[in-house]
């Protein structure tokens, strides 16, 4: 048995259960923060799959591939995405090398 | 697969609760036609492609062709009765020699008349002079183009067939057809090019638009989004790759009872090429002929008992009550 199981995903509705309040807000509010607004579905999904491929999330990656998939989102599209958070995780680790930078020639002598 | 087969696969669905039990669950068992205002009249399984998702298994080697004496039952039953919309499929309607006729007997009854074309042959003798016919008797054309991209659409129905599909519209186009107020349209069906559901219609006609004008100058009317049913050869495409559970699974996760309130068979009759009667055309594929009392020939046509007559449903009816729901004018539910 693996900790990650695809048929888990179905049971994401169900996070409401023992906080329902809390729960139901939150459902609430990703159903308001990833619908179109000012930005259209396909461009909150594909930052939707970008975040869950740099955040190494199964079942979101499992979900959002699908979703790009059925609003016509091309593999190309959604590769030139996952590199965008690939080179964005990259910088990221680089940019904090600016910490160890700054102590380093801080502490050396 | 024969629809034995296929009806044995559908009954075998491991976890999953059958259609009949989610449908008891919402009260709206047995569902029930409301009357007839659709007649889908498939003129035979002969077509010039074997498009890879096809349900009716549609190809060049198929031999079924529906007969003149039944399609003029076709037209004496809807002269009879205000049914609103005649919609002609097959196969490729255009390969059954009564087509021409037809259609024009059909205009004279002043009813919505749409034909469904995968517009290949119309680019072809003897078949050219369609996009003439079609004009002159106002004929909705309503053609597959499953996806947007040339690479991806070709996937699921042969090399260079996207590439005919557009010529065929850019011809379209400049006899009217897709352009705003010339009373002459072209709609365009979506189905996913794989095992997954159809996204937003919205958000994907949107799309089509922007990129069908941008990459092809094509214009048309509006995008219908359809769930492939696990059906035909679309449903062996489940088996071969693996995706059978998972999809059926996506499906029944994916059930809406909104969608099953506005389902096609509730408003449609579907005749078959030999007059036999389905409530759908993936009914009529799977051999499910109307039941429960009401006549199962276009000869024993009898309204008072098709028009209220419990709809026969199975396990890959789960499709068209799926998300914003599925029909042959797409999506069903606000929703999309």
């Amino acid at each position: 048995m693996s900790y990650y199981e695809q048929k888990d995903l179905a049971d994401f509705p169900n996070i409401t259960e023992w906080a329902q309040k809390e729960g139901n807000k939150f459902f609430e509010y990703y159903s308001a923060a990833t619908g179109a607004g000012k930005l259209t579905e396909r461009e909150k999904s594909l930052i939707a799959l970008t975040v869950a491929i740099t955040q190494n999330c199964p079942y979101c990656i499992d979900a959002y591939t699908t979703k790009c998939m059925s609003l016509g989102i091309s593999s190309e599209e959604m590769m030139e995405a996952a590199h965008t958070g690939a080179a964005m995780m990259a910088g990221v680790t680089l940019a904090h090398s600016t910490q160890m930078r700054k102590i380093i020639k801080k502490k050396e002598m | 697969m024969n629809a034995r087969e296929q009806l044995r696969i559908l009954g075998q669905i491991g976890d999953i609760p059958f259609l009949a039990k989610k449908i008891r669950e919402i009260n709206m068992f047995p569902l029930c036609a409301r009357g007839i205002d659709i007649l889908q009249i498939n003129l035979g399984t002969l077509c010039n492609l074997s498009c890879r998702h096809c349900h009716v298994n549609a190809g060049p080697q198929r031999t079924e062709i529906m007969s003149k004496p039944i399609l003029d039952k076709c037209l004496e039953i809807l002269s009879s009765y205000p049914i609103s919309t005649i919609d002609i499929t097959g196969g490729s309607p255009e390969m059954n020699p009564h087509l021409e006729w037809f259609i024009g007997e059909a205009a004279k009854l002043n009813r919505r008349l749409i034909v469904r074309s995968n517009l290949t042959l119309l680019l072809e003798a003897p078949y050219r002079h369609f996009m003439d016919v079609f004009v002159q008797n106002k004929v909705e054309i309503v053609t597959s183009l499953p996806d947007y991209l040339e690479t991806k659409s070709d996937r699921q129905r042969g090399t260079g067939v996207f590439a005919k599909v557009v010529e065929a519209m850019r011809e379209l186009n400049l006899r009217g057809y897709g352009i705003k107020n010339s009373g002459l349209r072209i709609d365009i069906v979506h189905n996913p090019v794989g095992a997954y559901l159809p996204g937003s219609q919205v958000a994907l006609e949107h799309e089509y638009h922007r990129r069908l004008l941008a990459e092809q100058e094509v214009h048309f009317n509006q995008l219908f989004c359809l769930t492939n049913l696990p059906v035909g050869r679309y449903l062996d495409y489940l088996i071969e790759s693996g995706n059978f559970e998972d999809y059926i699974s996506a499906l029944c996760y994916s059930f809406n009872p909104a969608a099953v309130k506005n389902v096609m068979c509730l408003t449609m009759l579907s005749v078959g090429w030999d007059g036999s009667l389905y409530d759908c055309d993936f009914n009529q594929m799977l051999g499910l002929t109307i039941n429960n009392g009401a006549p199962t020939s276009i000869m024993d046509f009898d309204m008072d008992k098709l028009k209220n007559r419990e709809i026969v449903i199975n396990n890959h009816c789960y499709g068209c009550v799926a998300g914003c729901g599925s029909s042959c004018q797409g999506a069903t539910t606000a929703g999309d």
